[in-house]
């Protein structure tokens, strides 16, 4: 008997039926017509004949024309069988719009899908966006990728001298000789960047001055906004004093007027005529800091006294040029070393001694790739970036487990409708891409939320670096990395959580699907043991996270109550200048003693000294010194200059001999207090009162003897994390060359706003033009401390997010083994069993999970944390206690997360769990 | 016969021959065209139309029915509403009828 439904079937075709609506149509009518057709035969037809008699009179009536008003086309229920007309676009366009429907009648697993996504996505992005503005992007001028700044490779031995500035490459001479001798550069530019006072008088407010030679701004191809640009006419002998403000600044200072050009910007108290302003683009070279202001470097000297420019072992410009056309960083690198042994030997500071001559002679210059800019914020927080965004990628991993969890959970309780829809012929593909859709449309919400969400944390994120000194100005504006990167983590994430449980449901043979509800088939055990899996590394991957974070809490920790040494808390830094004045040399230290006297008069002032170094603030002299008594030649030794006084001020104990004292003057003999480390490391130990030690001044000059009168316990120098090291404190009232200004610690116990506000009265009494500047002392301490409060915040965040989306899973999957096992707890309950036994049977399965977790965990966590094992202060990565106290609080949260379930087991009523049987 | 008043009666025949118990779609066609003698004939591309605008309406109802050794086949039967649809089509016709044969004057010797 022939087949109609290939002929029933193209007729329907053009009505776009529901697919199950067509299948019964065409089933129906076959029959029909197969009776028919039987009865056409019985009347005495040949085949031939009946077969014709049929197809005629299925195309009489109209079949369609008729149909047409009567059966509604196809909902966008994704196909049966065959595929629909429209391509694939239109394919996954139907897809997403059914899996938007199947989400919203599931407001609640949405939801918590979108919402963990979100979080995931967005602290990811965040993260890069970091970055990317740190280490990825290019500088905002024409062709970056021409540019290429000069830096000497090698230096064995260090180099010697004075450093200013966050990137002193190279000496005034060196800029010089090197700006003759390449060949490499079209053009080569000098600059260095340096805070210089807005006000005359009074507190002081800082403008980020730009120090430029005058090719700067045609090296880097910008153009002046207003007004006009620094050019080499500005920058030469008999300086003009030209000033170039930054688009920021100008909006700034000046809220965007138009006839600032012109005008005069008084900076350290010199005036500069304001001759142009960038473009908003430009914020400089250096990444994280944004200059205000940009000067011509032969104006130097009028700012600074001492000039850096003018000293020849003074390191402080940093010079960045633009590639010649066919000239690459390696070749200029290659030709600017050759050059290297003649810059050096016509550059060598005439103060170094042979040992430091012998040295510089072998430095070695090159050049490298600048395109992104400088940033000393890169070696700072490129590692800890970068392991941030491993912890999130971990973090986000852990999610995607929770929702394949969930989505395998859904796939399940759809079971039979994807066993109806495989019945009918849909092929797996389409099923699995069906899901696909879903999880795709998931992701991308989230995506979209996570994107808005990682705005707000990278600007918290940013303001987090910023210090009180230091302001971080980063472009936060999305680019096409920061773009890419999500919309491919996107589809990843869509493709981790959503890949197995659409696989899952596609393998389902569909008579196994349709038998029963799922339980106790084979397909059922698989997709059970793929969810323990997921637990299991959920658990695993958690751990790793917790123990990272607690390394990094404890880290902090320890930081925070090393011991250092001094009391860092009520302390305020007050720094007077008084260039301003124009104190001859030789008057100004009785000058400072005229201010400590007037500070420490200020009622609830404890104690206030002296000091030329702030401990722990980054700063630093170091000398090399001789112990001839010992043997010692040329050790390095810090240094600090103090009144007398500051021992008692920063309550640092004295532990053998004496504070300065205003005794010691001039014309005494010069005296000094070391610390524990200097006695261990050049007295062999011995009591250090009485002795002597010399400094080595180079330059020709002899050398300067010491001897010690005091010894006080060690102290921290430049950071909370070195070790101790040797200091020498000299005494300030002994100064033979004082600087115009001085800076004072007070301790006091009332509110340093309070210390504040009387300061300033007293120095506008004492002379209103000497400049003031305070900083809190803790603030400068825990400012220290940033990177690592950093690590060990966010790693604390996201450790417990990880901790909360492994026990929201697991908390699924104990539930979900519950409710499958509901048949037999309900028949051991029926024999007898104790709620307790059925309590401790769940719990025990739960605990086989989380213990296997737990166990992965602590391997990868091992390994884990000796990548992060430079950043750890005191801690071990393997750390028994941190590993021990991480891995019990997951199982104990792990043990209440299958309480519930558990209990619930427990409390089963067995007539009604074997009822629904 | 006239296209329209074979489909206008026919929902009432096919009403009608399903009162009593389900049938499925041929056999209904099938009871038609033997009750009338022939007079009344719809092919499928007809038939199937009238029968699912019917259960459209509401006024019968398709179920698919699986017997021991044959194909599964799809029967329809009276719903609630059809059968008071039935009654009162019924009762319509009859009318009409009536008025037809008394205008018509069918003599009855």
């Amino acid at each position: 008997m022939p087949d109609w439904s290939q002929l029933i079937r193209r007729r329907l075709e053009g009505l776009n039926l529901a697919p199950t609506r067509e299948a019964e149509i065409i089933e129906e009518l076959n029959q029909h017509l197969n009776d028919r057709y039987e009865e056409v035969l019985a009347s005495g037809a040949t085949t031939e004949e009946a077969t014709r008699t049929i197809i005629s009179e299925l195309d009489s009536g109209g079949l369609v024309a008729e149909l047409q008003p009567l059966l509604r086309p196809a909902p966008d229920l994704p196909a049966m069988g065959e595929r629909h007309a429209g391509g694939h676009i239109a394919q996954l366009w139907r897809d997403i719009r059914y899996g938007a429907r199947l989400l919203q009648r599931n407001p609640g697993f949405a939801m918590v899908a979108i919402l963990s996504l979100a979080l995931g996505i967005g602290a990811n992005t965040a993260i890069f966006q970091l970055l990317d503005a740190i280490l990825l992007r290019s500088l905002p001028v024409d062709h970056p990728e021409e540019l290429a700044d000069v830096v000497i490779v090698k230096a064995e031995g260090g180099r010697t001298g004075w450093f200013s500035g966050e990137h002193p490459q190279l000496t005034s001479p060196l800029w010089q000789q090197i700006s003759q001798e390449q060949q490499g550069f079209s053009h080569l530019a000098a600059w260095n960047m340096q805070s210089l006072n807005l006000t005359q008088g009074g507190e002081a407010r800082y403008a980020n001055a730009l120090w430029v030679t005058g090719n700067f701004f045609e090296t880097l191809g910008v153009r002046a906004a207003h007004g006009r640009l620094l050019s080499e006419a500005d920058d030469q002998a008999g300086c003009g004093g030209a000033v170039v403000i930054s688009n920021a600044f100008w909006q700034r200072e000046f809220g965007g007027r138009g006839d600032v050009l012109g005008n005069t910007l008084r900076l350290e108290g010199h005036p500069f005529e304001i001759i142009g302003i960038t473009p908003a683009s430009f914020y400089g070279v250096e990444v994280g800091r944004n200059f205000d202001v940009a000067l011509p470097a032969c104006a130097e000297p009028v700012a600074n006294s001492p000039s850096r420019m003018k000293n020849p072992a003074g390191w402080w410009l940093a010079a960045i040029g633009r590639l010649k056309q066919g000239w690459t960083a390696e070749r200029a690198s290659a030709q600017l070393a050759s050059a290297s042994s003649g810059i050096l030997a016509a550059t060598i500071p005439s103060g170094y001694d042979a040992l430091d001559r012998e040295r510089y002679l072998k430095f070695q210059l090159g050049v490298r790739p600048a395109a992104s800019g400088v940033s000393s914020l890169r070696a700072e927080y490129e590692t800890p970036l970068w392991l941030l965004l491993a912890v999130a990628g971990l973090v986000l991993l852990i999610a995607c487990a929770n929702l394949a969890n969930l989505m395998m959970a859904r796939a399940n309780s759809r079971l039979r409708e994807m066993a109806v829809r495989l019945a009918l012929g849909a092929s797996p593909f389409r099923l699995a891409s069906q899901m696909l859709a879903e999880s795709l449309l998931l992701a991308g919400i989230g995506a979209a939320v996570g994107a808005g969400l990682a705005q707000l944390l990278s600007r918290l994120l940013v303001s987090f670096l910023s210090t009180e000194n230091t302001q971080v100005f980063v472009s936060l504006i999305p680019d096409w990395r920061v773009l890419a990167f999500t919309s491919g983590l996107t589809l990843l994430t869509a493709i981790l959580f959503g890949l197995l449980p659409a696989v899952q449901s596609a393998r389902t043979p569909p008579a196994e699907a349709m038998k029963a509800s799922g339980r106790g088939t084979t397909a059922g055990r698989d997709r059970h043991s793929m969810r323990r899996a997921l637990v299991i590394s959920q658990v695993a991957l958690s751990l790793v996270l917790l123990v990272g974070a607690l390394l990094f809490v404890r880290t902090l920790q320890n930081l925070e109550k090393v011991e250092t040494g001094f009391h860092r808390t009520n302390v305020l830094v007050s720094t007077m200048d008084f260039t301003a004045l124009n104190i001859p040399q030789p008057q100004r230290t009785t000058y400072r003693q005229q201010i400590l006297e007037r500070l420490r008069s200020i009622p609830g002032v404890d104690s206030a000294a002296g000091s030329n170094i702030i401990p722990v603030s980054g700063e630093g002299w170091n000398d090399n010194i001789n112990v001839s008594e010992f043997g010692i030649r040329r050790a390095v030794a810090n240094f600090d200059q103090v009144t007398p006084g500051y021992f008692h001020t920063m309550r640092t104990p004295l532990i053998a001999g004496r504070d300065f004292s205003e005794s010691d003057t001039l014309s005494s003999p010069l005296v000094a207090v070391v610390t524990e480390t200097f006695v261990r490391k050049f007295l062999k130990g011995t009591n250090p009162v009485g002795k002597t030690f010399s400094v080595v001044l180079g330059d020709g000059k002899p050398e300067r003897a010491y001897q010690i009168v005091g010894l006080v316990k060690d102290v921290k120098y430049s950071s909370l994390r070195e070790e101790f090291t040797p200091i020498v404190f000299v005494s300030e009232l002994q100064d033979q060359q004082p600087d115009p200004y001085s800076q004072v610690l007070l301790r006091a116990d009332v509110p340093l706003a309070d210390v504040i506000a009387a300061v300033k009265k007293e120095m506008a009494a004492l002379n209103p033009g000497i400049v003031l500047k305070f900083s809190v002392f803790d603030t400068i301490v825990r400012e220290g401390l940033l990177r690592e409060r950093l690590m060990a915040t966010l790693s604390g965040f996201f450790g417990l997010l990880a901790a909360i989306l492994a026990m929201v899973g697991l908390y699924g999957v104990v539930s979900y083994m519950v409710a499958r096992r509901k048949n037999e707890i309900g028949i051991r309950i029926a024999l007898g069993a104790k709620a307790t036994s059925i309590l401790g049977m769940i719990l025990r399965e739960a605990a086989r999970l989380v213990g296997i977790g737990l166990g992965i965990g602590a391997i990868l966590a091992l390994f884990a944390g000796t990548a992060a094992s430079a950043m750890l202060f005191q801690m071990k990565p393997s750390d028994p206690l941190t590993l021990v106290t991480a891995g019990a609080s997951l199982a104990a949260v792990a043990v209440a997360a299958s309480l519930l379930p558990a209990h619930r087991a427990a409390k089963l009523d067995p007539m009604q769990a074997l009822r629904e049987e | 016969m006239d296209r329209e008043l074979k489909k206008g009666s026919a929902e009432l025949l096919i009403l009608s021959l399903i009162e009593n118990r389900p049938r499925h779609g041929y056999e209904i066609s099938k009871l038609i065209e033997s009750r009338s003698d022939g007079v009344l004939r719809f092919n499928v591309a007809s038939f199937y139309p009238l029968l699912y605008r019917l259960e459209q309406r509401g006024f019968i109802e398709g179920r698919w029915v699986e017997k021991a050794g044959q194909r599964r086949r799809r029967y329809y039967r009276l719903t609630a509403q059809g059968r008071k649809m039935l009654k009162e089509q019924r009762s319509t016709w009859r009318d009409f009828v009536n008025a037809m044969n008394q205008i018509t004057g069918a003599e009855h010797a």
